[in-house]
Parts: structure tokens; sequence; C-alpha cells
């Protein structure tokens, strides 16, 4: 393969990743103190539109970046209003965040910008550029197109994996955090606020979903559109639990997911030795296929943290 | 201090109606935040709605719909199950009766066609709620997270099947060639019009009754027969249901299975009724706003088709709106069925106590006996 084509095939799998590693982490520390999210498309669409709409506003990155995390972080936060303060489902309130994000992004986006959903393009000040242009003709174009390239957030998405992994497993919050995901029961005993702990892992959970919008709107495209997430929410929850809610597994499942992606937009039409025309359609549904197949064969090893869904009633 | 308990008709009807006002009132907060006058465009909806012949029959028209989405919801639900899979099933609903459709609908009459369109559309929404069934039953995966992965396969199975195998030579349109006039389930009007009775034109069709009588079967089946008492049986308590002979994993499929021709029905409104050509996306989040529908109407049948008519409204009303006010849009529909699902759903025990404590300061309540 000659190394152009390789280094626009990594780099392209890493933009293509960056938002599904950011929604799997959050979906991680979420699912391990015991809280199901499948609002990680809702939140992260809302942030997307949050942040183009912020940055169309204030001409600042950083003022998108903020406005993408708190609506992030509001929206974990009426999460676990409704499931880990009042105990309701938290299927449905995920279900009912996607729905709404869905419906409300478009509008205000109409409202405010009266461009049938869509907001402005952002101005150059608040879009995310790469961290050093020059990367490609320094290190070639394997190493320096295919790694370096990439905008800042690329490389916070990536550095999220071993920073969730070293809080999960190194800290004395991820130890909590473990716990109450597993038996909220004994975290009570113990002395330990659940709801706290659960709350602490929705808030950093936000945070990160705000990010993966952020990206999409500030790096990726220029603009926010109607339901641009696509689906991304759901492929991260998909590679999350494809990684068995563990950090380094998920990233690989989010870095698959990516190439697979990429694959399925240069494979159109072209007729692979011995297999003939791969339809597009075929590779685009894999992760879906895979997820399922990966929870079928090894679920029974109960990767799952065990009190996953089930709201904590404190008993008096 | 803990709150009393709400007594068993403010639980079923007035818990509901607040919540539903709830969502009602942050729908409407949000369109006076971005300038629309929110009581302007509930009446304008409402008018749009049920102000005409034609406007209800359009109603009807989503209603049957959401019936169909809502069931399958419901009769999961009583399984103890989550299909979030209706959408998918639904899909795969139009494939089969599409398939009946294209090989048949040329060349046998519709008495022929049609039954074999539904029992098809019934048939494959069934199959595609079965694998996630029994995945769920007999491997443990969670029915949540593979019904979603089940919805997108679907998606892609038909966009598939329609660009490379089904597109109509020669057209554009990701969209099957239209099926012969044997594949047709009549509209009201058609059918009235035998009868020598005038109905204004509209996508309303004979569906209608399908969705009556499906709503008719589910109550039935679930309150009135031994089977449905077994599968509610292991909806309330899988363990207890063991205890007592029956088999949760076998309970599980027959929940599902019914659950994804329920869902594979909305074909029988959407494809033969309406559009008769195989096209893609034609469920748009019908699946969806069966689970705010099925919320809404806790589950039962009649419940259902109230919560039916009143999306059915909103989606009528909305795209009547859309003509009148700039700015309105549909969107603004699905926000209130995010909040329903929110209100309803998530959150639907949040006013409780609240409530009770309110009801008990009436003195009409203070005086009557204790429960």
């Amino acid at each position: 393969m000659d190394a152009i084509l390789a280094g626009t095939l990594i780099a392209s799998t890493l933009r293509v990743a960056t938002p599904l590693i950011l929604c799997a982490m959050a979906g991680m520390l979420a699912e391990r103190s015991g809280v199901v999210d499948l609002g990680l498309e809702g939140k992260m669409l809302f942030a997307a539109f949050a942040a183009s709409a912020a940055g169309v506003a204030s001409g600042s990155l950083l003022v998108a970046l903020i406005v993408a995390c708190a609506i992030g972080v509001l929206l974990s936060w009426l999460h676990g209003f409704a499931c880990v303060t009042h105990a309701g489902d938290q299927v449905v309130s995920g279900m009912a965040i996607n729905i709404i994000a869905a419906g409300l992004t478009v509008v205000l986006a109409i409202a405010w910008f009266e461009q049938g959903g869509q907001t402005p393009p952002a101005p150059d000040a608040v879009r995310m550029k790469a961290l050093w242009p020059g990367a490609a003709q320094a290190l070639g174009p394997v190493i320096g197109e295919g790694f370096f390239s990439q905008s800042v957030l690329v490389y916070v998405a990536l550095l999220s994996v071993p920073a969730v992994w070293w809080l999960v497993y190194r800290t004395r919050f991820g130890l909590r955090l473990r716990a109450v995901g597993e038996n909220p029961n004994m975290v009570d005993t113990a002395g330990l606020s659940v709801r706290r702990l659960r709350y602490l892992a929705l808030t950093l959970n936000g945070v990160l979903c705000g990010l993966a919008g952020a990206y999409l709107v500030l790096a990726q495209s220029a603009a926010f559109g109607p339901n641009m997430t696509a689906g991304r929410g759901y492929m991260a929850l998909a590679a999350m639990i494809f990684g068995q809610w563990r950090p380094f597994p998920a990233l690989g499942a989010c870095l698959l997911f990516g190439f697979l992606d990429t694959v399925a937009v240069r494979l159109q039409g072209v007729k692979l030795p011995n297999v003939g025309e791969v339809p597009v359609q075929a590779i685009q549904a894999l992760p879906y296929v895979l997820t399922v197949v990966l929870l079928a064969a090894f679920m029974s090893r109960n990767a799952a943290p065990r009190a996953l869904g089930k709201p904590f009633v404190k008993e008096h | 201090m803990s709150a009393p308990a709400l007594p068993r008709w403010a639980d079923i009807v007035l818990l509901p109606l607040v919540n539903l006002a709830m969502a009602m009132v942050v729908a409407g907060t949000v369109m006076a935040l971005i300038g629309q006058n929110p009581v302007k465009v509930m009446a304008m909806m409402a008018q749009g709605a049920f102000g005409s012949l034609r406007g209800v029959s359009y109603t009807l028209y989503y209603t049957t719909t959401f019936i169909f989405a809502g069931l399958a919801v419901a009769v999961a639900a009583h399984g103890g199950l989550f299909n979030i899979g209706a959408e998918g099933q639904g899909t795969l609903g139009g494939l089969g009766a599409g398939l009946v459709a294209l090989w048949l609908s040329y060349t046998m009459p519709a008495i022929v066609v049609l039954p074999l369109m539904i029992l098809a559309a019934a048939a494959f929404g069934a199959a595609w709620a079965a694998v996630p069934a029994w995945l769920q039953a007999y491997r443990g995966s969670h029915i949540v997270i593979t019904t979603i992965m089940f919805n997108f396969i679907a998606y892609t199975l038909l966009v598939y099947l329609l660009v490379n195998v089904l597109k109509a030579p020669g057209s554009m349109a990701v969209e099957s060639a239209a099926f012969g006039d044997a594949a047709s389930l009549p509209t009201i009007k058609e059918a009235l019009e035998r009868f020598g009775i005038d109905w204004p034109s509209s996508p309303l069709n004979l569906s209608f009754f399908l969705a009556l009588l499906a709503a008719g079967g589910v109550y039935v089946y679930l309150w009135r027969t031994r089977a449905g008492y077994r599968l509610r049986t292991v909806g309330s308590s899988a363990g207890a249901a063991e205890y007592a002979g029956i088999r949760p994993a076998h309970q599980m499929m027959i929940a599902m299975a019914i659950s994804g021709a329920l869902a594979g029905l909305i074909a029988a409104n959407e494809i033969a009724g309406v559009n008769r050509r195989l096209l893609l996306d034609f469920t748009a989040g019908a699946g969806f706003t069966g689970i705010a529908v099925a919320l809404m109407g806790r589950n039962h049948p009649v419940g259902i088709m109230l919560a039916s008519l009143l999306f059915g409204a909103l989606y009528q009303g909305g795209a009547e709106v859309t003509f009148e006010i700039p700015g309105f849009t549909r969107d603004m529909v699905v926000t209130l069925q995010g909040l329903v699902i929110l209100f309803s759903g998530a959150m639907a025990y949040v006013l409780a106590p609240a409530l009770s404590r309110l009801l008990h300061m009436t003195p009409w309540m203070q005086s009557s006996p204790a429960r």
C-alpha cells in the first residue's frame, strides 16, 4: 500500500473515531457507576448545536467549548434527576433526552438562525485547526499526515482513555465508582453517598459528551445540521459494550468502527480480488452486527456492572 | 415524611394528565421563548386536527400507525421487556409486505394479495424481533442494546435492497416500482364511494380498523386468556413465574414475536394503505412515538388508543400549523413527544407525592375513609 493512502486512512480513522472515543469514555463512567446512559446521542447532538450557536454568537472558541460542556452536564444532571434522585427508568430517560435533543435543536436553530435547522458556518477564529500544520512535510505521509495532522480534540480524546483508566482503576474515587456500580448497598453501608458518586460520574460524562459534540461542529464540519450525530452516540455505546466496559478495549472498538467507516467510504464501487464488489451497506452495518455477535458470544462472562440499570432506593 | 399513596383513580387518570400538562407547559414555554404564542399555536393545532372531516381523517391516519407502534411496545413491556426496536421491525414489515406486493400484485386479485401482504408484514416484523428475543432469553444479551443495533441493521438492509435489488429500472429515486392495484388497501374515501358516500380525500385507510382490531385482540389476549396471564406473570416476576411452572424464556420469545408482528403492521398502513410502493424511512420515527404512546397509555389498549389519538392530533395539527406560522416545523411536535416520554415515563412519579398531599388536603378527601 502506498504511504500517502496509508497516511490518509490513519488520519481519517482517527477523525471518525474521536467523537466515538469521547462518548464511549463518557458512557463508561456513567455505566460503571450503575447508570445506563442511552442519552449519549442526544447529549452529543445538543452539545454540537450549543457549540455552534455559541461560537457564531461570541466568536470565541473557548466560549463555544464551555457552552457545549455546560449543555452536556445539564442534560446529564437531568438524567440524574430523573433516575438517580427519583429512581426513574434509566433507559426511558435516555430515550427522552435523545428525542428532545433531536427536536429542540432544530426548533432553536430555525428560531435563531432561520436556515432550515442549520447554523451558519462558524467564523475562522472558532474553528479548530491542525496543531502542527507542517507535520506531513516534516515527518512524511504516514507518521506526519496520519498521526500529527490532527486538531487538539483528537489528542484530548486519545488521552482521555488512559485518564479514564487511571481514574477508574487507580484512584480512591474510581474504586468507589466501581463499587457503586456493582453493589450500591455496600457503598451506602460504608457511609458514602450513592447519589453523590453517581452525580459525579454523570458530571464527568456530560463534559466528555460536550467535547464530542463540540468536535463535530468545530473541527469536523463547519456548521450544525439537523440530526448531525446520525447514530454516533449509539455506536459509541456499542463500542463501550464491545470493549466490555473497559477503557482500552473500548478504544480499540472505537478505532475499529472508525476504520470500518473510513473503508466503507473508499470501497464504494471497488472490486476486491476473490470477493467481488462488497456492498457499502454491509461494511456500514458491520459495527452493529459485531456488537450483537459479541454480546451473544461473551455475555456469560458478566462484564456489565452488576447494579447497572437498577435504581438505588435508600432504605430508611 | 413520606406522602400517603395516591388513590387508584388519581394514579390512573389524574397523574398521567398532570404529567402530560407538565410536558405541554414546558413545550409552551419553548414556543413563548422563540416568539410564538403557545395558546394560539395549540388552538390552531386543535383546529387543524379536529376542525374538519379532512383534518380528522388525517389525524386518524397518524393514529393508526401509533396504535400499532404503541401496542408493540406495550406487549413487550407486559413480558418485562423494553422493545426499542419497533422502528426496525416496522421496516422489516414493510419489506415483507413489499416483497409480496412486487411478486403477486400484478397478476393476482386483491382478495389474495392484501391478506398475504398483511401476514407477511406481521411475520417479517415478528422474525426481526425474535432474534433479539432469543439472544435475551437464551444468551442474556441485553434486549435494549440488541434492538437498537437491529434498528440500524434493518435500515442498512433496506437501503441495500432498494439500491441494488428492488429499485425500479430507470428511476433515480431510491424506491421500488409502484405496486399493482391489487396491493392497495382501499382508503376510507374509496371504500365509502362504493356506498355512494362522499368523504374528503386523505391517507386514512382500512388499516385503521385493523389497528382497532389489534387493540381489542391485545386486550383479550393479555387479560382474558391463560396464555396472556402467563406472559404478564413473567413480566411481573420471572422468578415467581418459574416456580409456577412457566418458562420465562418461552414467554419472552412469545412477547417479542407478538410485539414485532404488531410493529410490522405499521406497514399495512404506510406501505399498503398510503405509499403503495416500498421506500426508505416510511416508519418516520413511529417506533419511538410508540414508546411515548405506551408510556402515556399505561400499556393498556384503551390508554394506547387515546394516547395515539393525542399524538395523531399533534402530528396532523402540527403539519397544519407549519403552513400558517413561519418557523414552526414538525420538530416542535418531536420535542413535545420527547417531553412526554420524560414526564410520563422517566419522571412519572416525581409529582406523585406532591399530588397526593394536595389531594389529601381537600376537605372531600379528608371526609372519605382512608384506604
